[in-house]
């Protein structure tokens, strides 16, 4: 490696990244709607996701409507109930939060932060797009056919998902096989973009070690998806061949409603393995962009490095790779051979360390910074205690043994969304306050963004938390209604309605956000193109919004990390990634 | 579910062992690295996007045949598990898609060395002979339906079905890709302007050549 | 600074709600009290960790908030630091995981002085078998599942002929006896809980999984099934009563042996004549029911529905209840049947009678009852013709004013609450679906177009 003087650093050889010849459309729709873009599809991505988001959030406010008072909506009986339970469950977890992660941040964040023009595939990246359009139109449609979705759970579990006695056991179940195989088809389109984007379009300087963790969080999160989705896709496979052409993959000798039906020696327990040998990974796929982006949203806003950056990228791997091997911990009373929960067991509280290790990195960070509390660092901070709260209820169910009381109780259902549902929401909301201004040019309404993080903030603990104890005194999830129990006090049927109303409440107040992205958009104070003073390269765009082909006629040169915060014998607070040494910072008020 | 695991782990160990090159132990806040060490350099890999591309897409193919065997191992310590009589003619086919590799790999040294008759010939020949291998897949089929195993019959045939028809499924893809690389020769490219297509096609080739040894194995052993 | 507050409030509240709220576990019943112990453990562990991280993030909060002129100190990592917190982490882990796996392995090793018995779930409802006098469950396979042999019992196994079968919802186990339970389902997955147990585990179809358990407290104890197994998968519910050993025996010995059970005949239909002229004056001679007496029509019913009501009445599980005018009626009509043959040949006779149906008396809007029939058709079956495998009786072409009575007490929990009623809780579920009259005359105005 030739040593250069510094006083040469000035001189900038010629991109060894070649230049991507990108396609420039010139109609409305080759812009924005056939659109080879990242960011066009980025948003796309978006807009869908949260779309059908919002339906799956009206969906469960009618569940708790049950929940908190039975037998009082006709509309909602035990079938369709359950039909909302699943389609809760899989639009939040797949088609929302996998979507807008990978697909959404993924796509708009990842060529401006590793610093290319586009996606290194942006034709195979629109078809992904559009495929996942496709599987959430599907999707949809099941609401519409006879019998309606399934309500199999979103688990899905065989032989019951496509037996009669469970809804949309013929319709419903088909169109969300095959909804997931074009999901996961179209997902892998897009994932192959992400990591050979990362691998392969890195501009000049650029080192692995010099990413923000925001993209080591979507690139180790994408190699998951591409290894785990697989299982989901063969589970897919065989359940529909199972149901259409009656082959007994899963299907064990039956008597369904007194009928011996045709079917012999399949393994429902074959299933489940290979359900959370994608599932389990699929908590990771969700929070490692999370746990990234929340790393840079802290770092920025706190005005200092991220606290032990190396400990922090070891950490994501070290995640990546032991969420294979922990799934079977959702499987422990599922009738398998009991000796492998020993083994799950260790690997899953193994898994606890390395993700304490960047909790503390976060809070650390925090620790002697200069911490501004904006509306995407309170949103950060709300991630944080929130994923603290779900990570230690994790490691009651991780625990064979603390699992056996609490397994399929309301406590799994509390902990989950609390560390899968509420804690990442944190981050997508912080991370939508924080990246707006470069999306828009117009910073989101700082008031409005603030009553948007208190009330989500309390009000999802307040749901979540007393969650827990109905889960203690063995409630079951799933369940329609208690009816009368000798083992529950009244109160508990109190609680119940209790959580209701805050849920009611939390979701209305969701309408704020969504008329504070459209408001702003119009009406938004001007935000120029690095209103938080970050160091990363999406900020350093000539352009905000940044313009197809992103940095204008010449590609950054990197020649420092993402972290260079409050430096010392620097004026600035901040140093950007493409300032070569020795270069005043372009300060706040020159932008 | 060993066998998905044992691959899982060995591609996340590939993953791993590539990052690991990548000076992952470098403190990257100390500025040593000058500006203009780039990318390429550091990392050593001056391979086109399209070819990483095809390399992860490898990794997902591999996950999804691993996951397949995977079942096919757990679902066959079922009682209801008989044996399959396999229809000879996939001896026959082995040695076709043994063909169709070779002729690839016949192409992929010809369009190095700037031939482009010898790319003409071996794109040819390997994608007549893949067709011939699905033919003769598809004849197989024919065979089991006549001795009356259906894709309902028994888990052995189940399986016996999917997994061909997923391979095959594999193929047709490549086909797809071997067909515009094919037209793009006969209307007169220069052989630079297929050369990357022609290496692509040969690697998945041989790749599902591979496959195809194992899952032929896996039939025949059961 | 005020979301340094905020977080240390929800810390502390967290911590007063976890001491003061009524809600926690369910007194123990059974051996597991280790199980509690290691969630305590957990509990201390995990409550540490999230006090001091919450607590030393609110202080941080405060400490190191925005001030114009302060910079950040630069701190890229602190090694030392960081392998501290980890080592200190793994220790807490241990600290959880190490007592944890001590008691799984109890969990996994049954005592060998462990009764075996076996529970079956299907949709969506509880059956029980014990070994019977030789100590050995004879072999089963879900093949061999039929209106006759609805266990499912191999008859060539000799050791299955002295099994004895619970044909209900509710199963009683001895006190301080160690049990293992196997399970075994003949449809889909469900699962075995009894929350003041503390042990769980699913039951699947094509296997037998396990769970032991020593009852230690006597009692009536709930069976919930919580893994998701269809449209009633909330109503099926069950029961263990412990109590002391004789109690227990005497009871066991009150069930039939699948020998037993198999050899009964299915009634004399010509000795049921004559016991059938009680029942006539009411009922009319055909069994065509009489709306002016509110005597229901009986011609097409289910034997086994009839023969279950019948023994209702006889008991009192039916027919007892202040508010349930015409089933105090029902009563002592049902006391003139002297024992199970007499109930057996009255129903034989019964089955011998033309079955005409009844004549639609209710009006209700059909298409709306439609939709609420998709539920009901689930046990019922899509044609209301009824379904041995849910025990629910057929409805199609029955008398609509005796349903619409009935679904209004089954409702109100005049019918079906009665513990000794097995089925009767699950069509209270179901009944609470129709929450107002118009609902009732709906569903009952459909049943009359099937």
């Amino acid at each position: 490696m030739a040593y250069v003087a510094h006083d040469e650093s000035d001189y900038v050889p010629p991109a060894e990244v070649e230049e991507v010849e990108l396609y420039h459309p010139k109609t409305f729709i080759g812009k924005y709607i056939w659109s080879q873009d990242a960011k066009v599809i980025a948003i796309q991505y978006s807009i869908t996701a949260i779309a059908v988001g919002l339906v799956a959030l009206v969906l469960s406010g009618i569940m708790r409507l049950q929940l908190g008072y039975p037998n009082t909506f006709s509309f909602i009986t035990p079938g369709t109930y359950l039909q909302f339970v699943t389609m809760h469950g899989m639009i939040m977890v797949i088609y929302l939060l996998t979507a807008l992660f990978l697909g959404g941040f993924g796509n708009y964040l990842i060529p401006l932060m590793v610093g290319a023009r586009d996606m290194v595939f942006p034709y195979v990246n629109m078809v992904s797009y559009w495929v996942y359009l496709f599987a959430v139109l599907l999707l949809m449609a099941s609401f519409f056919v006879p019998g309606g979705p399934t309500g199999s759970g979103w688990t899905l579990y065989p032989p019951q998902a496509i037996l009669e006695g469970t809804p949309g056991a013929s319709w419903g179940i088909i169109l969300m096989l095959v909804s997931l195989a074009f999901f996961i088809v179209g997902f892998t389109m897009g994932g192959l973009n992400y990591v050979v984007t990362v691998l392969q379009a890195r501009t000049r300087g650029m080192t692995m070690m010099r990413l923000p963790l925001t993209v080591w969080g979507i690139f180790m999160a994408t190699i998951l998806a591409l290894l785990a989705f697989p299982a989901l896709f063969v589970s897919c496979i065989m359940m529909t061949l199972d149901s259409l052409l009656g082959t007994s993959f899963f299907m064990p000798a039956i008597v369904s409603m007194g009928q011996q039906l045709d079917y012999g020696g399949g393994s429902p327990i074959l299933f489940q393995h290979l359900f959370w040998f994608f599932g389990h990974p699929e908590v990771y796929i969700v929070a490692l962009p999370a746990f990234g982006m929340v790393s840079d949203l802290i770092s920025v806003h706190a005005r200092k490095n991220i606290f032990g950056y190396r400990m922090m990228v070891w950490a994501i791997l070290a995640i990546g790779a032991l969420s294979l091997v922990v799934w079977a911990h959702h499987m422990y009373v599922s009738g398998m051979n009991p000796y492998f929960g020993f083994f799950f067991a260790i690997t899953t509280l193994v898994i606890a360390i390395p993700t304490a290790i960047k909790v503390y990195n976060w809070v650390l960070t925090l620790w002697r910074g200069n911490i501004h509390l904006t509306v995407p660092m309170l949103f950060a901070i709300g991630f944080v205690f929130t994923f603290i709260n779900g990570g230690l209820t994790g490691l009651f169910l991780g625990n064979v043994t603390v699992d056996l009381p609490l397994s399929d109780t309301m406590f799994v259902v509390a902990h989950f969304h609390m560390v899968m549902a509420v804690a990442p929401i944190m981050v997508v909301f912080g991370a939508i306050y924080h990246w707006y201004p470069k999306i828009t040019g117009r910073m989101l309404n700082d008031t409005l963004g603030k009553f948007h993080f208190w009330a989500t903030f309390l009000g999802s603990y307040a749901i979540y938390y007393p969650m827990h104890y109905l889960g203690f005194l063995g409630v079951p999830r799933r369940y329609y209604a208690m009816g009368n129990t000798d083992f529950l006090p009244e109160s508990a049927h109190s609680l119940n309605a209790g959580i209701t109303i805050v849920a009611l409440i939390v979701g209305a107040i969701q309408v704020v956000f969504l008329y504070n992205l459209v408001w702003s958009y119009f009406k938004g104070k001007p935000s120029g193109g690095n209103p938080w003073g970050a160091t990363t390269l999406e900020w350093q765009t000539p352009d905000t919004p940044p313009k197809h082909g992103n940095f204008g006629p010449t590609l950054p040169v990197v020649y420092r990390w993402a972290y260079d915060y409050s430096v010392p014998g620097v004026d600035e607070d901040f140093i950007p990634q493409n300032q070569p040494p020795g270069e005043k910072t372009r300060g706040l008020e020159e932008t | 579910m060993t066998i998905a695991l044992v691959v899982a782990a060995a591609i996340v160990a590939i993953i791993v062992g590539w990052l690991l090159r990548q000076t992952l132990n470098t403190k990257p806040w100390i500025e040593q690295q000058h500006p203009i060490e780039n990318v390429r350099a550091e990392s050593a890999w001056s391979l086109p996007p399209v070819k990483v591309g095809l390399g992860v897409f490898l990794a997902v193919a591999t996950s999804l045949f691993a996951l397949f065997i995977s079942a096919y191992f757990m679902r066959r310590m079922g009682a209801d598990w008989n044996t399959l009589a396999d229809p000879m003619v996939l001896w026959w086919n082995t040695a076709l898609l043994c063909l169709g590799s070779i002729y690839f790999q016949r192409a992929r040294t010809a369009a190095q060395r700037g031939q482009i008759d010898g790319v003409k010939v071996g794109l040819l020949a390997g994608g007549a002979f893949t067709f011939a291998f699905l033919a003769g897949q598809l004849w197989a089929w024919q065979q089991l339906n006549a001795s009356g195993f259906y894709l309902a019959t028994n888990p052995a045939s189940d399986f016996f079905y999917l997994l061909t028809a997923l391979h095959g499924l594999h193929l047709l893809g490549g086909l797809w890709v071997w067909g515009r690389t094919t037209a793009k020769v006969w209307r007169g490219f220069e052989v630079a302007d297929v050369r990357l297509s022609v290496e692509l096609c040969t690697v998945y080739w041989h790749f599902l050549l591979v496959v195809w040894l194992i899952l032929f194995g896996l039939l025949l052993s059961t | 600074m005020a979301v340094a507050i905020v977080l240390v409030l929800l810390v502390v509240g967290s911590i007063l709600f976890h001491f003061l709220s009524p809600w926690y576990f369910t007194p123990i019943a059974s051996n597991w009290g280790m199980i509690d112990d290691t969630v305590t453990i957990t509990f201390w562990v995990t409550g540490f960790v999230f006090v001091a991280i919450n607590f030393f993030m609110a202080y941080a909060v405060v400490r190191y908030r925005y001030q114009k002129g302060r910079r950040a100190v630069y701190e890229p990592e602190n090694k030392k630091l960081e392998w501290w917190l980890t080592g200190f982490t793994t220790l807490g882990v241990v600290a959880m995981l190490a007592p944890g796996l001590f008691v799984w392995a109890k969990f996994v090793e049954v005592p060998k002085e462990a009764s075996v018995i076996e529970a079956i779930g299907q949709q969506w409802h509880w059956s029980f078998r014990f070994p019977g006098k030789d100590g050995v469950l004879g072999t089963v396979d879900t093949k061999y599942v039929s209106v006759e042999n609805p266990f499912g019992i191999n008859t060539d196994d000799p050791n299955g002929q002295d099994d004895v079968l619970i044909a209900s919802n509710e199963v009683h186990l001895p006190i301080d006896k160690p049990v293992k339970v196997l399970l075994r389902s003949t449809d889909v997955l469900h699962n075995f809980t009894v929350p003041q147990f503390r042990v769980k585990m699913d039951l699947v179809p094509g296997m037998v999984p396990y769970i032991w358990f020593t009852p230690t407290r006597t009692g009536k104890f709930e069976i919930l099934c919580e893994e998701l197994c269809g449209i009633a998968h909330f109503a099926m519910r069950g029961s263990v009563v412990v109590e002391e050993q004789t109690a227990f025996h005497t009871w066991l010995s009150s069930h039939p042996t699948f020998a037993q059970s198999s050899s009964r005949g299915a009634g004399d239909a010509v000795a049921g004549d004559p016991l059938y002229a009680t029942c006539a004056a009411c009922h009319g001679p055909q069994g065509e029911g009489n709306l002016a007496l509110n005597a229901p029509k009986l011609s097409g019913l289910q034997d086994s529905y009839m023969q279950r009501q019948l023994k209702y009445f006889k008991q009192g599980a039916r027919g007892t209840h202040d508010e349930d005018v015409f089933g105090k009626m029902m009563a002592p009509m049902a006391a003139t049947l002297v024992d199970e043959v007499a109930i057996e040949n009255v129903v034989a006779y019964i089955k011998t009678l033309p079955d005409k149906p009844a004549p639609a008396t209710v009006n209700g809007d059909a298409a709306h009852g439609k939709k609420i029939y998709a539920t009901c058709g689930v046990c019922h079956g899509p044609k209301g013709q009824g379904r041995w495998s849910t025990n629910a009786p057929r409805h199609a072409g029955m008398s609509d004013w005796y349903m619409v009575t009935q679904l209004k007490n089954f409702k109100q929990g005049i019918r079906g609450a009665h513990p000794q009623d097995m089925y009767g809780p699950q069509m209270g579920f179901m009944a609470d679906l129709l929450v107002d009259d118009q609902a009732i005359n709906d569903v009952v105005a459909y049943i009359n177009t099937l």
